[in-house]
């Protein structure tokens, strides 16, 4: 019932966002630049992606939109290049709410050699690095809290998180269902408004392409990245087994057959390049959150053009 | 009728335990590889009570079937609007509360398009604007004719509306329902 609000006046009133946003891809660039990494492009549209269960990917014909860059990317790797770093469009169906756009921009790199620990220290170094470039000291507000993001961003376990917020262990007790509903309603509302939190260590049945840890397979080395409660990226240090990614890829497609009625090929390509496959760690990151994040900006409409709703 | 959680949208109409219920907003998470969750808002159609639900992705809502049909106002009693289906006669109240704005542009004898669940009225739907005849108005000051100035003016149906200075007794206007603003003036009356 009410009229679409003048475009003119929209894009007006985020521009100052917009060439925030701009200012972010340099900054970001320029760091990657500097470590000697490879900016690369990879398939918007492919035959095959990575099957998910709890992600819905748009059809192209027989083919698929990205949901991320991260097979295409560790093909690259498999093929002996090293550090390499890509922002790409990725999409994703049904995802549209305060923090999500069902096409987004994703920022990945990987690092030959390194772990999801190094990632992280990767990834504090790039964010503090913008936020200084951007003008910003040791803090910034966000919605009305101030946020100190001197490093090193405190790290929490999965399993400490839920012992303290929700009362259970999920690597003892593997419960998917009540894992992602007691994130959102009990874990992630109790963390540190006034510092990143980096969540660590997440349950096995959770590690989609992460490795387990050699000395607790009940674990995988995975890690998230939240700061004034926005999820901003995933860490792995990457499964580099291609029998066991297989394995996992088979459980995926059969729980995506059962729930959605979904037939989803199995990236053939990716396996065959995943013998190849050196040790590696490697991250996705939202961008588009990391501009809400410096913007200020309480919906992700605020720092993009054209919303799937505007589009 | 089953619908999945993820076509819920804000002013769907849902059903749980037998009550209606408008949703108010529709609140979307995920974890990155997780499973999306919906907390909706919602209002309680028959005593505006406001609770809140969450909903799993995969999760099915009743969404209630609507249908609509033609209908006459007649008049308010108390807190009720009376409106009648001229084919059946049968007659139905909505509070002033669910009308909100849309009380102050019903006439007497007008027709509206009723919101029905069942057999209890729910809602009305109005054009989005509509015509009015002025009825009462302030006399325009001296020396405000070339200004824009505002003020105020009644509308037959007793509601107060700002409008520019030139509005005369007897002209027809057009109001907009949705935020019962003065939009233009359509008729001058004599």
């Amino acid at each position: 019932m009410i009229m679409p609000e003048d475009e003119q006046k929209r894009l007006a009133r985020r521009r100052l966002n917009l060439e925030r946003r701009a200012s972010v891809f340099k900054h970001i660039r320029d760091f990657f630049n500097e470590q000697g990494f490879l900016e690369v492009e990879t398939p918007i549209r492919a035959p095959a992606i990575a099957p998910e269960q709890f992600i819905v990917p748009f059809q192209s014909e027989d083919w698929y939109l990205a949901a991320s860059p991260e097979l295409h990317m560790k093909r690259l790797l498999a093929a002996g290049y090293e550090n390499i770093n890509q922002f790409s469009h990725c999409f994703r169906k049904g995802e549209r709410g305060r923090w999500h756009n069902p096409e987004f921009i994703m920022l990945e790199w990987y690092r030959k050699g390194a772990d999801y620990q190094i990632i992280i220290e990767d990834t504090e170094k790039l964010i503090t690095t913008v936020v200084y470039k951007l003008g910003f000291k040791k803090s910034i507000k966000y919605q009305g809290q101030e946020i100190d993001i001197s490093l090193p961003w405190p790290r929490i376990t999965v399993r400490d998180a839920y012992i303290r917020f929700a009362g259970w262990d999920p690597i003892a007790e593997n419960d998917a269902e009540r894992f992602d509903l007691d994130f959102i309603e009990k874990v992630l509302p109790n963390f540190a408004k006034d510092r990143p939190t980096v969540l660590i260590d997440y349950p096995a049945s959770q590690a989609s392409l992460a490795r387990l840890k050699t000395d607790n397979p009940k674990v995988a080395e995975r890690a998230e990245v939240f700061i004034g409660g926005l999820e901003l990226a995933n860490a792995y240090s990457e499964l580099v087994n291609a029998k066991e990614q297989e394995k996992r890829f088979r459980e995926a497609i059969e729980q995506i057959k059962k729930e959605r009625g979904q037939t989803m090929p199995l990236p053939e390509k990716f396996l065959e390049a995943m013998k190849s496959l050196p040790e590696c760690g490697g991250i996705a990151l939202g961008i588009d959150r990391l501009v809400m994040l410096l913007c200020d900006a309480d919906k992700i409409d605020d720092v993009m053009a054209f919303t799937v709703d505007e589009a | 009728m089953d619908t999945e959680i993820s076509d819920v949208r804000k002013n769907t109409k849902i059903v749980i335990d037998g009550a209606l219920y408008n949703v108010v907003e529709v609140d979307f998470t995920k974890p990155g590889k997780g499973r999306s969750v919906y907390r909706l808002r919602l209002q309680n159609m028959r005593d505006g009570g406001v609770t809140d639900r969450t909903y799993r992705s995969g999760e099915k809502v009743d969404a209630a079937s609507m249908s609509t049909e033609e209908e006459q106002y007649l008049y308010h009693e108390g807190d009720q609007y009376i409106f009648m289906n001229s084919k059946s006669y049968e007659q139905h109240g909505i509070s002033e509360k669910t009308l909100g704005i849309k009380k102050n542009f019903l006439k007497e004898g007008q027709s509206v398009i009723v919101l029905m669940f069942g057999d209890e009225a729910i809602d009305i739907q109005l054009p989005i604007t509509i015509d009015l005849k002025v009825t009462d108005t302030e006399t325009a000051l001296k020396g405000a004719t070339i200004t824009a100035q505002n003020k105020i003016s009644v509308i037959e149906t007793g509601y107060k509306v700002s409008t520019p200075a030139f509005i005369k007794v007897g002209d027809v206007i057009k109001i907009d329902t949705r935020t019962g603003n003065y939009l233009e003036r359509v008729n001058t009356g004599k």
